[in-house]
């Protein structure tokens, strides 16, 4: 039982905003003594699990892409492009997105776009620009709102849309889970129950998007007031 | 063949690039705290598997301490004014765009057409990592594409890499410490621990009840342990196996694909995620570092409904 205060550990100290990067090394350090283990074999745990997961960080080699085109104005141009535009808003921008990276996560074509490479240099100032086009230079906690709604609908699409994939790493570990258990399926037989959840999900989150539309107009609205 | 070394050593390349440019950036009144971070990060992807277990937990300590104690600092790399920006957006116009689409097509081709690709009987790309081996040979041709297309000095790739790197500071480490926590986790018992008591306190006597526990439990349990893979064999083993499929004879197929799709909705409203919820906000200057999980946190709960629902519906036909 009390191996779970590792957990608590990250509650609390997520909720007070302490340095996470101490509070995971304190949550190790937690469960694994009153699992008892020695600091140091908790150290050694945690430095090899560290090493086998640098695959999680490799990601960042698309920074330097990222830097250098925001350097020649990539960003500028984005908001270019949506500005020319004609019944453009952020929701159906980033419908339109949705729908793009819901479809290519399905067919296994996730890792093509990502927060790093799409939403920073190209969504974001889109849907920025979309919103100026429409209601008027946002204020900046709008900008920012804007931004969250941009990055939440990245992970809303792929999360409810790779499932669909046969050979994606989540549907591969059901299977050998199932396996274990002397239930044997194909991949296939999964990824299509996957499906419903994939359509709820483009209906829900685009309903949300519609109804920010909604919430920027009334915003601009009373930006406009405020100020005759 | 391509091993996953190869994309380690260019990521060990690029961020002792960035160490070396923290350390000469006299502009930053903390650089040399920039500059251990980076540097200890590059051994890592450099030297990893030649400094034992022992010494990896001991740069992830300097790792956490440097973060924690506060002496990492934002840089602010030259770089171009937001006047030469539109001047060159207005220059290159759409150009602007065809390194930024070399980098999916170089991905999509690799995960497509170069995967299956065997030499004399050896593959081209080790086929387990074939998506990040991908990943950096697009990042490479993107590059070089950016920088002959757009005429940019080769310097400015570490530079700008850098400047994007210091925006996310210590959080761009947090994902890969949180999957070693997960690791730590898993070898003190947590996840077994917390599935007992599910398993032993919760109502599960009615179907409708075993369907909301197995969802809602799943939602929960992944928010607490980070993702849902950890939380799909404790509870399918513990709830949906014995209990859905075994007392109630559910679809198999239809309970473990919606459970896991529940284990989700978790995933959208948890720090513990941070490669999803936490590193945006930094990548995307916004100073509410749960920003994103806010917006997300109506649609993950409506889709914890649904699939609840849909499991109740779809698998007991």
């Amino acid at each position: 039982m009390l191996i779970l205060l590792g957990v608590a550990v990250i509650v609390v100290g997520f909720a007070v905003r302490l340095n996470p990067l101490l509070v995971v090394v304190a949550a190790a350090l937690t469960s694994g003594w009153f699992a008892g283990l020695s600091p140091l074999q908790v150290i050694a745990a945690f430095g090899k699990a560290f090493n086998d997961n640098r695959f999680v960080s490799a990601a960042y080699l698309v920074l330097p892409l990222v830097g250098v085109l925001e350097r020649a104005g990539l960003r500028e141009q984005a908001g270019r492009v949506i500005g020319r535009l004609r019944g453009v808003s952020v929701g159906r921008l980033l419908i339109s997105y949705m729908l793009f990276r819901q479809a290519t996560s399905a067919v296994g074509l996730q890792p093509i776009a990502g927060h790093a490479q799409t939403i920073r240099p190209i969504v974001a100032p889109m849907a920025e620009a979309a919103a100026e086009a429409r209601d008027g230079s946002p204020d900046i906690a709008t900008r920012h709102a804007i931004r969250a709604m941009a990055s939440a609908t990245d992970n809303v699409a792929v999360f409810f849309g790779e499932d669909i994939f046969v050979a994606m790493g989540s549907v591969l570990l059901m299977v050998g889970f199932l396996t274990t258990a002397k239930i044997v399926l194909d991949p296939i037989q999964l990824s299509v129950w996957a499906i419903p959840t994939a359509l709820a999900a483009f209906a829900i989150h685009a309903t949300r998007l519609v109804l920010f539309d909604r919430r920027l107009a009334r915003q601009a609205t009373a930006r406009g007031a405020t100020q005759p | 063949m391509i091993r996953l070394g190869a994309v380690y050593l260019l990521a060990g390349l690029m961020f002792a690039g960035f160490a070396l440019f923290s350390g000469l950036d006299r502009s930053n009144p903390k650089r040399w705290g920039n500059t251990a971070f980076w540097a200890l990060v590059a051994l890592s992807f450099l030297a990893g598997d030649r400094l034992g277990d022992l010494g990896n937990g001991v740069l992830v300590l300097g790792l956490a301490l440097l973060a924690g104690l506060g002496f990492l600092g934002r840089s602010h790399p030259e770089t171009t004014t937001p006047g030469e920006r539109m001047a060159t957006a207005e220059r290159y116009g759409n150009r602007l765009f065809v390194p930024a689409l070399v980098l999916p097509l170089v991905v999509a081709l690799g995960v497509l057409v170069l995967k299956p690709v065997q030499i004399g009987g050896v593959p081209l790309m080790d086929p387990k990592q074939a998506t990040l081996i991908s990943l950096a040979l697009a990042v490479v041709a993107a590059v070089a594409t950016a920088l002959l297309l757009l005429r940019q000095p080769p310097a400015a790739a570490v530079q700008e890499g850098r400047r994007l790197v210091d925006t996310v500071s210590w959080a761009a480490l947090l994902p890969q410490f949180l999957a070693a926590l997960g690791a730590v986790f898993a070898l003190a018992g947590v996840g077994k621990e917390i599935g007992g008591l599910v398993t032993d306190y919760l109502p599960v006597d009615t179907r409708f009840a075993a369907v909301s526990v197995y969802c809602v439990g799943m939602a929960a349990f992944t928010m607490l342990m980070g993702n849902a893979f950890a939380a799909f064999p404790v509870l399918t083993g513990g709830v949906a196996i014995p209990i859905l499929v075994g007392h109630f004879g559910g679809n198999p197929a239809v309970i473990a694909s919606i459970g896991m799709l529940s284990g989700f909705c978790g995933t959208l409203m948890t720090p513990l995620a941070a490669n999803f919820n936490l590193v945006p906000p930094a990548l995307l200057e916004i100073p509410d570092r749960y920003a994103v999980i806010k917006a997300q946190i109506p649609t993950a709960l409506l889709m914890l409904i649904v699939n609840t629902v849909l499991m109740y519906v779809l698998a007991f036909r």
